[in-house]
């Protein structure tokens, strides 16, 4: 071997190492849930851990999406349609083999499944937790086989069609999912457990995904969803994600996103990897809906197929950042936190005009004093000063009528419940931001990559011409 | 008991016994149901034509699909609803005059322009030259802001309401079974003009000819002259006002008006989507064909196949059209330059 | 190898950094950020446990800034909790129940209170929670009210797939719930800790299949189903059974999805096949629309339809062309007993408008909580429990109240017809 090669099988892992190298950050993550599921959750209150069920699911779905929408720029607004396909299959898979396999719709598993009220004598690991490993898996398969039936068609259109396209296909799930049957049950009174999963047994295996429940929901299912379940997918997905976007797929897909046919004009194959952003963003769709249908309290129905569900994992993306992993986690977690936090809080109406004029008063100075250093620093007369402070000022007028708030009308005095206004808020909130600032929180960045400890490194990367290649590391 | 008075015309029949028309006999027929059929797409494609307009002039020059569009037709109905029991509350009287209707359609018209109007310059302006995808992102947005302040019970509440009777509902004529009354004849008639002015507005008047410039080529129109701030904000109030009687015929015909933020609008205005797209978007008389086409698939396809499917026919005929031929019946396959 | 991935310097999108370090700071970020919000939510939450119910009538608007640690901390009140869909689109069945709950609330605490098991008496108080209609916000809603709030015992929902979801919760923390107008028969199967106090839909639609036979003697009827709730797809397999048990026909049966406007196809055909009736298992809404298409295509047969028909806006909506049409209700308003007289004129004075079914069921179901925790040994889990299961014969606004072994309502059915844009109380159908 020349000496070249010899230096180069010297650096090179071996396999073993390469191996763990690639899996220790998965087993870490691992272990961190299972802690979080063993010892912190028996310590808090029953709501926070449900909350915290939900920052999970949300986080996952966020970045799922995120790796459709935000890396490789393709808008797809059906996202709950893989959410609901993915749960559906894990929810069929656990409640029928629950039954042939153990006798009853029951949670078989251990400490790690479930969010149970007392945890005296659970074993640590029970039949049941392989058996919603395997649902789990099979869910996110299903789901990726639905994200590849949406990939395929996608690749001749752009943009809205795509839209439109992933839009309807969210409604014809939903439609799909109300026809079918009703769920195999116990007649209670009538019928023994025995006699009941014999009955199971007896049903030809093709009836059995048939019958789901059709409009009432996929309900019965045992709920095995804990904050272990959930954690160790979100540990997953991030890494995933994350390596993803440093990886060669993470590059064409950022590639595509920019300029596609500037992309497949440098031999990128765009149809291959736009596929498989689908697939891969289903498949993590899928498991989280499975994760979702086994929920205590919720129940799986053919509703969460719909725009509506969509909508509030898209504007999670949107607000984070499109193409930031870090900010579409921060932005589920701040929109999961904010509804519940809002529910049962009101204010009074002038109180509402005393935050929007701190906001744009707050908002019209920075704007002011960072035209006043552009203008010393350029030499450029600042033309457009007046105008810009009709901000500040508006903001102080709404200030200031708080004070007088006895002498004006009683109207100004009602109150608001916030909750109802949640959508609108949403809604002003999404347009606001792509006015303003469409990147969203972070942008394309992560967390690391702004803020105080960025500064040196943004300034050397800036002078070092954009976007450098990286330097070894594959996928 | 009650004593119904029966529906004499009606007798029992064997489905492979029927005759292919029946005179003086009655029963209904399978003539008859073809003809009923016939009757309700032409009435309801009529509807989703004139939406489907809004959609694609909007798509022809600022190439983006404005998902609001179908909260301006949900404007448009219940600011005729609204409009018309106040106008028959002070004009009093059971039944409204003949007068009301043009007026309450007026006034729906120039409100929802105006409303779109102020949309198109505070949402949409800025983002002239942004990527497509904040520009639909907005659009969503626009949807639900509009869907969410109408629900609230300072505007128009929660729950369905029933606009006044505006015309008195009789049979005009009748072919057969098939009763063709004044609501059909007057919406129908009512659509099919506003698409002769749309036509005549868009291929014979310099106002038209400055609308095509802007859609073929933005840049070069300005070059040449056309004030395309002021042409594309005149594009989404037209678009706007049609919605707006789109939705005032939606009052008139299917009296009872469910609450803004219903799902059923949203449908409403997918399916006028897929009009648009199937007859090829950017495409003025596309439009008007692609909204014939739907209605006539919906209809026919409920009455002959399964009622239940109703939406997924639409939706699927979307995705073939889609894939075999994206640029819609009369549209034409644009060639992407680099 | 492991050591030179940690520190090895990549440059990205935003500039160098050693993976060790993006683990660090995104870690500790997040873990910072996630303290913080648990901190915050935990001090506004327990502000808001303190907070009194939405009810209008508490509100002072002069009050100023935010409600948050506004009353003492009840000590001498009995928490309930009610849950129920106060925005969305069955915002009017949530807010019909909720008046009715209010309204029995206002009255027993004008006579005092609820002494329980001979203790002194002490007031009720309503915290009510709005789930929008959707299921995945049930159980966060019920948790919520359950651990934060600390309610005794919970009321709620109307949509049965709502309440099913909310069920096993309610179940896992042993807080008896009783739902006032759930109809679907899985509901009371989550558990022991669950009760109704309305007919199931078996009952209804055996009910509805009895009159329609017997009553007015048709052998064919047609069925217009909304494929998109179960409450209907459940009401219409009950009638198919309990109206071909009897020895009826079902000539036609035609689908449509909640929210749909246009309904000629499905009429058309419906027409076609020459039925005596149609049965309408559906919501008032989209009856409306149904009954003046199904008049303008020629059909003058009485329609049929269950509870669902229930609110003044039907007939507002509908005007003449919902006259002479059958539904089955819990009360008729008309009816002439001494509660439902009662109960409409205070309703009446309090909420103007005659109050619907969902209203008086919600009332019952308040009242009857009452009752048995004045029954009860103690306001625990386990013992309202018990003495709610004991109920019997209550004389409640919707009929002799009676709680069986399965946690159901033994109760009867009341047709009413539609005469002047009222409903009227027709017949009575017995279990």
């Amino acid at each position: 071997m020349s000496s070249l090669s010899q230096s180069a099988n010297r650096l090179s892992p071996g396999f073993a190492k390469a191996t763990l190298g690639g899996l220790w950050p998965i087993a870490l993550g691992i272990t961190l849930a299972a802690c979080l599921q063993v010892f912190i959750k028996p310590h808090i209150d029953a709501y926070y851990a449900l909350i915290a069920l939900n920052i999970g699911v949300n986080i996952v779905l966020a970045v799922s999406l995120n790796i459709v929408n935000g890396f490789t720029g393709q808008f797809s607004i059906g996202h709950a349609g893989f959410l609901a396909v993915g749960g559906y299959a894990a929810g069929a898979v656990t409640y029928y083999g629950s039954i042939c396999l153990f006798g009853s719709a029951d949670v078989h598993g251990g400490l790690l499944s479930g969010m149970p009220m007392d945890t005296e004598g659970l074993a640590f690991l029970g039949s049941g937790d392989a058996l919603f490993l395997v649902a789990l898996i099979v869910g996110g398969l299903v789901a990726a086989l639905a994200g590849l039936l949406v990939g395929l068609p996608s690749l001749r259109l752009r943009g809205d069609y795509l839209a439109i396209v992933t839009l309807g296909f969210g409604e014809i799930v939903r439609v799909l999912l109300q026809q079918t049957d009703t769920l195999i049950k116990r007649s209670v009174g009538s019928e023994t457990a025995e006699q009941f999963a014999q009955r199971v047994r007896d049903t030809p295996w093709w009836q059995l995904p048939k019958s789901v429940g059709g409009a009432l929901g996929f309900t019965d299912l045992p709920k095995y969803t804990s904050l272990f379940w959930v954690y160790a997918l979100v540990a997953v997905m991030l890494i995933v994600a994350f390596r993803l976007k440093e990886s060669s797929y993470g590059r064409a897909f950022l590639s595509i996103r920019e300029d596609e046919i500037a992309a497949e004009s440098m031999g990128v194959n765009t149809t291959r990897y736009k596929v498989w952003a689908f697939v891969i963003a289903a498949f993590f769709a899928g498991m989280a809906g499975g994760l979702f249908a086994h929920q205590l309290g919720t129940s799986l129905s053919p509703v969460n197929a719909g725009f509506q569900k969509s909508f509030d994992i898209i504007i999670m993306v949107v607000l984070g950042g499109l193409g930031s992993i870090s900010g579409a986690t921060l932005a589920a977690i701040i929109l999961t936190i904010i509804p519940e936090w809002l529910r049962g809080v009101e204010l009074q109406t002038s109180t509402i005009f005393v935050l929007i004029g701190l906001t744009l008063l707050a908002v019209g100075v920075l704007k002011v004093y960072r035209a006043r250093a552009i203008a010393k620093k350029t030499g450029i007369e600042d033309r457009s000063a007046r105008r810009r402070a009709i901000g500040p000022a508006l903001g102080l007028i709404l200030i200031s009528q708080y004070f007088f708030r006895g002498h004006l009308p009683a109207a100004l005095q009602t109150t608001i419940n916030l909750g109802e206004y949640r959508m609108i808020l949403y809604a002003l909130i999404l347009i606001i931001m792509m006015i303003a600032r469409p990147k969203g929180l972070f942008g394309v960045r992560e967390l690391w990559n702004i803020g105080p400890w960025a500064k040196k490194a943004r300034v050397a990367s800036q002078n070092a011409g954009g976007i450098v290649p990286t330097q070894g590391g594959a996928a | 008991m009650h004593e119904y008075p029966r529906y004499s015309r009606t007798r029992e029949t064997r489905v492979f016994a029927k005759p292919l028309y029946s005179w003086n006999k009655g029963g209904t027929s399978r003539v008859d149901q073809f003809l009923q059929t016939l009757k309700d797409a032409v009435t309801i494609g009529s509807l989703y034509a004139l939406i489907a307009l809004g959609y694609t002039m909007v798509y022809g020059i600022l190439k983006f699909i404005n998902f609001a569009h179908s909260d301006v037709v949900v404007l448009g109905a219940w600011i005729s609803l609204l409009t018309a029991n106040k106008v028959l509350q002070l004009a009093g009287g059971e039944h409204a005059a003949p007068w009301v209707g043009p007026v309450v359609l007026v006034v729906a018209m120039l409100a929802c322009g105006a409303i779109s109007f102020t949309i198109e310059r505070l949402a949409y302006k800025p983002l002239r030259k942004a990527p497509r995808l904040n520009v639909l992102i907005t659009a969503i947005g626009v949807s639900l802001f509009l869907q969410n302040t109408g629900q609230l019970s300072a505007f128009f509440g929660t729950s369905p309401r029933s606009i006044v009777p505006l015309l008195g509902d009789q049979a005009v004529f009748s072919i057969g079974l098939v009763d063709v009354s004044t609501v059909d004849i007057v919406g129908v008639g009512t659509a099919v003009v506003l698409m002769i002015v749309l036509e005549w507005l868009v291929f014979h008047t310099k106002l038209g000819r400055a609308m095509r410039a802007v859609s073929y080529d933005t840049r070069n129109a300005a070059l040449m002259g056309v004030p395309v701030d002021r042409v594309i904000s005149f594009t989404f109030v037209a678009g706007a006002m049609l919605a707006a009687a789109g939705g005032f015929l939606w009052a008139l015909r299917f009296v009872v008006i469910k609450q803004p933020a219903d799902t059923s609008w949203t449908l409403l205005g997918l399916k006028a989507f897929v009009a648009a797209v199937v007859g090829g978007i950017g495409n003025v008389r596309g439009a008007m064909l692609g909204g014939l086409a739907i209605g006539l698939l919906e209809m026919f396809g409920a009455a002959y196949l399964s009622s239940s499917y109703k939406d997924v026919y639409v939706f699927g005929l979307l995705i073939i059209v889609l894939l075999v031929r994206p640029s819609g019946l009369l549209g034409k396959a644009i060639v992407e330059k680099v | 190898m492991m050591n030179s991935t940690l520190l090895e310097t990549r440059e990205t999108h935003g500039g160098r950094r050693t993976l060790l370090g993006r683990l660090a700071i995104g870690l500790f970020a997040s873990l910072g950020l996630g303290a913080a919000t648990l901190a915050g939510m935990g001090c506004d939450n327990k502000d808001a446990a303190k907070n009194p119910a939405k009810s209008a009538s508490e509100t002072t608007p002069a009050s100023g800034g935010t409600k948050l640690a506004a009353e003492s901390a009840p000590g001498d009140m009995i928490l309930i909790g009610h849950y129920g869909s106060l925005t969305g689109s069955k915002a009017t069945f949530g807010k019909s129940t909720d008046n009715g709950i209010k309204l029995a609330v206002e009255e027993i605490n004008a006579a005092g209170g609820v002494s329980v098991a001979g203790g002194p008496k002490k007031k009720i108080k309503l915290i009510s929670q709005d789930t929008e209609g959707k299921a995945d916000q049930a159980g966060t809603v019920v948790t919520r009210l359950i651990t934060q709030d600390k309610v005794v015992a919970l009321l709620g929902e109307v949509a049965s797939g709502i309440t099913l979801a909310a069920a096993p919760v309610a179940q896992q923390f042993g807080v008896p719930m009783i739902t006032p107008s759930s109809t679907n028969p899985e509901v009371t199967q989550k558990g022991d800790m669950i009760f109704r106090v309305c007919f199931i839909d078996p009952f209804q639609g055996l009910a509805c299949a009895k009159f329609v036979r017997n009553d007015l003697k048709f052998t064919k009827v047609a069925l217009l189903v909304d494929q998109a709730s179960p409450y209907s797809v459940g009401l219409k397999q009950e009638f198919v059974k309990g109206f071909t048990g009897l020895g009826g026909k079902i000539v036609s049966e035609q689908a449509y999805n909640e929210g749909d406007s246009d309904f000629n196809a499905q009429l058309a055909r419906i027409r076609e096949s020459a039925p005596e009736a149609i049965f309408i298992p559906g919501y008032y809404t989209e009856v409306s629309n149904i009954a003046i298409q199904a008049r303008k295509l020629g059909m003058n047969l009485p329609l049929v339809g269950g509870d669902g028909w229930d609110s003044e806006d039907l007939a507002k909506n509908a005007g003449k062309a919902i006259e002479g049409c059958f539904y089955s209700n819990h009360y008729a308003p008309d009816q002439p007993t001494k509660e439902i007289t009662e109960f409409v004129t205070k309703y009446k004075k309090n909420y103007g408008g005659t109050p619907d079914g969902l209203a008086a069921l919600g009332y019952d179901a308040a009242n009857i909580l009452f009752d048995s925790m004045t029954r009860a040994k103690s306001l625990k889990g386990k013992d309202l429990r018990d003495a709610i299961a004991a109920t019997k014969g209550y004389k409640a606004v919707t009929g002799n109240i009676t709680i069986d072994a399965d946690r159901n309502a033994v109760k009867a059915a009341v047709i009413v017809e539609m005469k002047n844009g009222v409903p009227v109380y027709k017949a009575t159908v017995n279990p």
